[in-house]
């Protein structure tokens, strides 16, 4: 891993995203900076702009305005630095490609043009394909694997790019307790080799307990710092306005009936019991 | 004869390889767009008075560009357009060619092949191309492969995808102009996309997909070729039926994938079943 002397490693200045068909912009004035090795979870109601704030990071969605700096350079600069784990993978699964080919791929940013993958390389990939223990399936094409093990590929590619900053889009949502700790547990790792993560989750209470940071953002950023002090009554209700309920004196966000996005369907309903 | 023999293989092997991009991309109709949208090209060039296969290769490209262009709008599916530009290209050729009544540019040649014409001048040209086209792919397998696969990695690791996606459209109208000799314009799509589709039922990664692919591509020119010459029936029909016979059989006997195996595969399963049925207990 190379040493990283810039102290703030991600900065996001005013940004705005606008999606062709919409209205209102995705993101507005989006402005917030992320030290090195800090775990940061990104939190808000759907449709509050959490996935496109990860789609112009990685350069998906083009900002209307604003720029994003890593390590004080304009994003792109440095290919390899950020890695991104969407909530679903859009890919053809019948594609004729093996489960190293995919975390191979993870070492291309790095390479660059013209070279071919080395020793070291391959090393790489085999040592993410057994943090996520999935090392046994390596040369299976992806289209035998189950969704669960196909999550882990993408993950254990992201892994293979050695990155800086690690985005993640809801890697707890729908999945069961043993994954979810096996994945707190590799972030735990990351973040001991001073990666920077940025995890969007729809669980706050687990945000509040695992996570350094937190960024409450509802197209604008409602609030930014330690969770104790961004998950506020009033931050809540700002951020999720009409979803959010209080019965005997606890607060209830129903996320249920997200408004329009350009989000892929299928979020369930969640109802989030906050411990106040 | 020879020059025809070399020169349908090498675009055999050509079409093959830069064949399993289109198959894995969905490029198909596209592909039959480029090479009808040849025909009005070779027509200009030739009223003009310039070089034939320029005027393909452009014509080929403009077409690719212009499906681009008309499908980004989003007034109407990329389908829809190339359908359009398929037949206002094809009509448009053909109405000029009939105008120009010459010798030098006949019809059934364009469209079906015209090996035994391939000449000295012609076999460098189609093997210069070549050796550029499968340079290509080998220099830049790596970011086609990303590109093709996964969009939003080669968008994370800032990949130029615009460039690469129109560079594959340039390969692939270039491979279809270099076989306008040896197939010949109507039927270059279905070397395009036979061979690929051949080989993507028996191999698992994209590598091997392509080598098989070539091998296909190759053997079916070889064959296909001695088949239009004994039977005297064009050689771009030939090769391609050659191709087909080739899709078909793997497609029944394929180990795996294949509709003979599936299906055996389904009645050993059932026997199974049938013998570990659980016995009622009263």
């Amino acid at each position: 891993m190379s040493s990283i002397q810039t102290p703030a490693h991600l900065e996001v200045k005013n940004l705005t995203v606008v999606y062709p068909d919409n209205v209102r912009p995705a993101l507005e004035d989006v402005s917030f900076s992320v030290n090195q090795g800090t775990r940061l979870a990104l939190v808000g109601p759907n449709g509050a702009g959490k996935s496109t704030l990860f789609k112009a990071l990685v350069g998906l969605m083009p900002p209307e305005r604003g720029e994003i700096l890593v390590h004080g350079q304009t994003a792109g600069v440095h290919k390899e630095c950020i890695a991104y784990v969407p909530q679903r993978e859009e890919v053809d699964w019948r594609f004729p490609v093996t489960v190293s080919d995919v975390v191979m791929m993870g070492r291309y940013g790095t390479l660059g043009w013209f070279k071919r993958p080395g020793q070291r390389d391959r090393e790489i990939v085999m040592r993410s394909l057994e943090q996520l223990h999935i090392a046994d399936l390596a040369a299976s094409p992806i289209g035998d694997l189950s969704g669960g093990q196909q999550q882990r590929v993408f993950l254990a590619r992201a892994l293979a790019q050695e990155p800086h900053i690690l985005l993640m889009d809801e890697p707890f949502t729908g999945v069961d307790v043993t994954t979810q700790e096996a994945t707190l547990n590799l972030l735990d790792q990351l973040q001991a080799q001073g990666v920077t993560l940025i995890v969007s989750t729809h669980d706050l209470n687990l945000a509040a307990a695992r996570f350094d940071q937190a960024l409450l953002l509802n197209h604008r950023v409602i609030a930014y710092g330690v969770p104790a002090q961004v998950f506020t009554t009033e931050n809540l209700l700002h951020a999720y306005g009409a979803q959010a309920m209080f019965i005997e004196g606890k607060m209830i966000l129903d996320e249920c009936c997200p408004p329009d996005e350009h989000h892929a369907v299928g979020e369930s309903p969640s109802l989030e019991l906050l411990e106040q | 004869m020879q020059r025809g023999m070399a020169a349908s293989v090498m675009v055999g092997i050509l079409c093959a390889v830069v064949g399993c991009f289109v198959v894995l991309r969905g490029m198909a109709y596209l592909g039959d767009a480029m090479s009808h949208a040849i025909l009005p090209g070779i027509a200009i060039a030739y009223i003009l008075k310039g070089d034939i296969l320029l005027g393909a290769l452009v014509a080929a490209i403009l077409v690719a560009l212009g499906i681009g262009f008309l499908t980004k709008r989003g007034a109407i599916k990329e389908d829809t357009a190339i359908g359009i530009l398929f037949a206002a290209t094809l009509s448009l050729g053909v109405a000029l060619i009939s105008t120009i009544k010459t010798y030098a540019l006949d019809l059934t040649h364009i469209l079906f092949g015209n090996v035994l014409g391939v000449g000295e001048t012609d076999l460098i040209l189609i093997a210069v191309l070549g050796i550029i086209v499968l340079a290509t792919i080998v220099l830049l397998y790596k970011e086609l492969l990303v590109v093709s696969f996964d969009p939003v990695l080669a968008s994370t690791i800032r990949l130029p995808t615009e460039f690469l996606k129109n560079l594959l459209l340039v390969l692939m109208a270039l491979v279809v102009v270099v076989s306008l000799q040896t197939v010949g314009v109507g039927l270059v799509a279905a070397m395009l996309v036979t061979p690929a589709a051949t080989a993507y039922l028996v191999t698992r990664r994209l590598p091997s997909m392509m080598v098989m692919s070539a091998l296909l591509g190759a053997l079916a020119s070889v064959m296909g070729l001695y088949l239009s010459y004994y039977f005297n029936i064009a050689s771009g029909a030939a090769v391609v039926l050659t191709a087909t016979v080739f899709f078909i059989l793997v497609y029944l006997l394929a180990p795996q994938r294949g509709l003979l195996w599936s299906a055996l595969r389904r009645e050993r399963r059932m026997r199974a079943d049938s013998k570990t049925a659980p016995i009622a207990h009263t």
